[in-house]
């Protein structure tokens, strides 16, 4: 919600932006940025390039720490404590071309020891890959980069998933398959916040829109999911 | 060693061993070096005893800084290191498997030198050279405990290249210095090396323990 509509915090709260602001040097990527994030909703956040919304997902990932202002994620003001929890997606695919997409997984999911994760093919199937394509990620298109570079995010089976442009470099068709899958987790009670320029593709899963402006929240609109 | 631990210097290995950057720098700019020392100073018996130490040394010390600087720009390179961070895990099980890896790559660059540089020297070891193999290990986990950890520092400035060897190479010369001593006592059998491989093994305990304190810092630094 915007700043002049904060709720008071309610049991399904997953996430918590007051008043953040995030300064590079002297140049405001975000300004006085408040909004709530409740548990098992869709949040899609609009902007031109520039707009701090990659600067927000890192934030809320706990990759950045605001200049000002505070972030609660999970009930905790330190959200690289809630990091287990959160699957971060970034528009570069984050994973390594030298290895194979099994390889990569496998690296990644014992990262995460004593959590259930999902099995790398699990994931891979999930997202519509062959988990036995023996070719390194070197290899890969960039759409199949960024189909594994979610197999990596869902892998620990995060409650809060924060997606960078993640239907870009993909055809249409894989888009749409990838915008039914989001809409899957968010049945099961998981967050989700994706960043786009292609509103029409992410719109059918948005329970609200977020339009931001240099920095700031210039709307804030509820959706109306369809999927 | 932790399980952690283990799937970091695995999937280092791995990419190594697919890619061979690291090595084949090292090993093309060390042999360099040391093919172009030896034909400026056509060494000759105890002179080419004398010099070798610091020469080895420097040729090591040289080609481990592209090697240094690779590691982790190949975490850099598609953003990976923010996966990592996202991970649970300590960043000091990361930082260690850095450094092991690293320090593997080294030494099979000098396994590969060592005969080459026998020959171009005309070495013969005076003093007792099972030696050799406490005080290279010694300086070169020396090398590469500090180098990673500031190639980690410097990874995100424009100017990593030049900012490493800046950092690195003053903090690193009294290890340096103990180890050519060393070698060169060896070589000549002229002293005793046993004071400079303590003094490296307190640089390396004291060096490895700071660097794995101060590295969650530099892991998260913006």
């Amino acid at each position: 919600m915007p700043a002049s509509s904060l709720a008071p915090a309610r049991p399904s709260l997953c996430a918590r932006l007051d008043q953040v602001s995030k300064l590079f040097g002297s140049f405001a990527a975000l300004r006085h940025v408040s909004a709530d994030l409740e548990s098992g909703r869709c949040y899609v956040l609009l902007g031109e390039n520039g707009a701090g919304k990659s600067t927000l997902l890192r934030i809320l990932a706990g990759l950045l720490h605001p200049s000002l202002g505070t972030v609660r994620v999970f009930g905790d003001s330190e959200p690289h404590k809630a990091r287990a929890r959160i699957g971060y997606m970034s528009h570069a695919p984050m994973l390594y071309d030298e290895l194979t997409a099994q390889e990569n997984l496998r690296y990644f999911r014992n990262l995460y020891p004593g959590r259930d994760c999902l099995t790398p093919a699990e994931a891979l199937r999930q997202v519509g890959l062959d988990p036995d394509l023996d070719r390194t990620l070197g290899q890969y298109s960039q759409g199949m980069r960024q189909r594994t570079s979610l197999a990596r995010v869902l892998l620990p089976v995060p409650e809060l998933l924060l997606l960078d442009e993640p239907f870009s470099n993909m055809d249409i068709e894989s888009a749409r398959q990838m915008v039914e899958l989001l809409a899957g987790f968010r049945q099961t009670n998981r967050t989700i916040v994706i960043t786009t320029h292609q509103r029409d593709l992410a719109a059918p899963i948005a329970d609200w829109i977020f339009t931001l402006h240099a920095g700031r929240v210039a709307s804030f609109d509820p959706g109306k999911p369809s999927v | 060693m932790t399980g952690i631990l283990w799937v970091h210097l695995v999937k280092d290995l791995r990419i190594e061993w697919r890619s061979r950057e690291a090595v084949n720098s090292m090993l093309f700019f060390a042999l360099l070096v040391v093919v172009l020392f030896s034909l400026s100073f056509d060494p000759q018996g105890a002179f080419s005893r004398d010099i070798a130490g610091g020469v080895l040394c420097v040729a090591t010390m040289f080609a481990s800084v592209s090697a240094l600087n690779q590691a982790w720009a190949r975490e850099i390179r598609h953003q990976v290191l923010d996966a990592q961070r996202m991970a649970p895990t300590p960043g000091a099980d990361m930082f260690l498997a850095k450094v092991l890896a690293n320090f593997l790559f080294v030494t099979v660059v000098q396994v590969v030198l060592a005969p080459v540089f026998v020959v171009m020297y005309n070495l013969r070891i005076l003093g007792d050279a099972w030696k050799l193999a406490l005080v290279l290990p010694l300086g070169t986990w020396a090398l590469v405990a500090n180098g990673t950890f500031f190639a980690a520092l410097s990874i995100r400035s424009r100017n990593r290249e030049l900012l490493l060897p800046l950092i690195l190479f003053p903090i690193f010369m009294p290890a340096l210095l103990a180890m050519v001593l060393a070698t060169g006592s060896i070589l000549t059998g002229d002293s005793d090396p046993t004071l400079w491989i303590k003094l490296l093994l307190g640089y390396d305990i004291i060096f490895t323990t700071v660097s794995l304190l101060l590295f969650e810092i530099v892991l998260h630094a913006e």
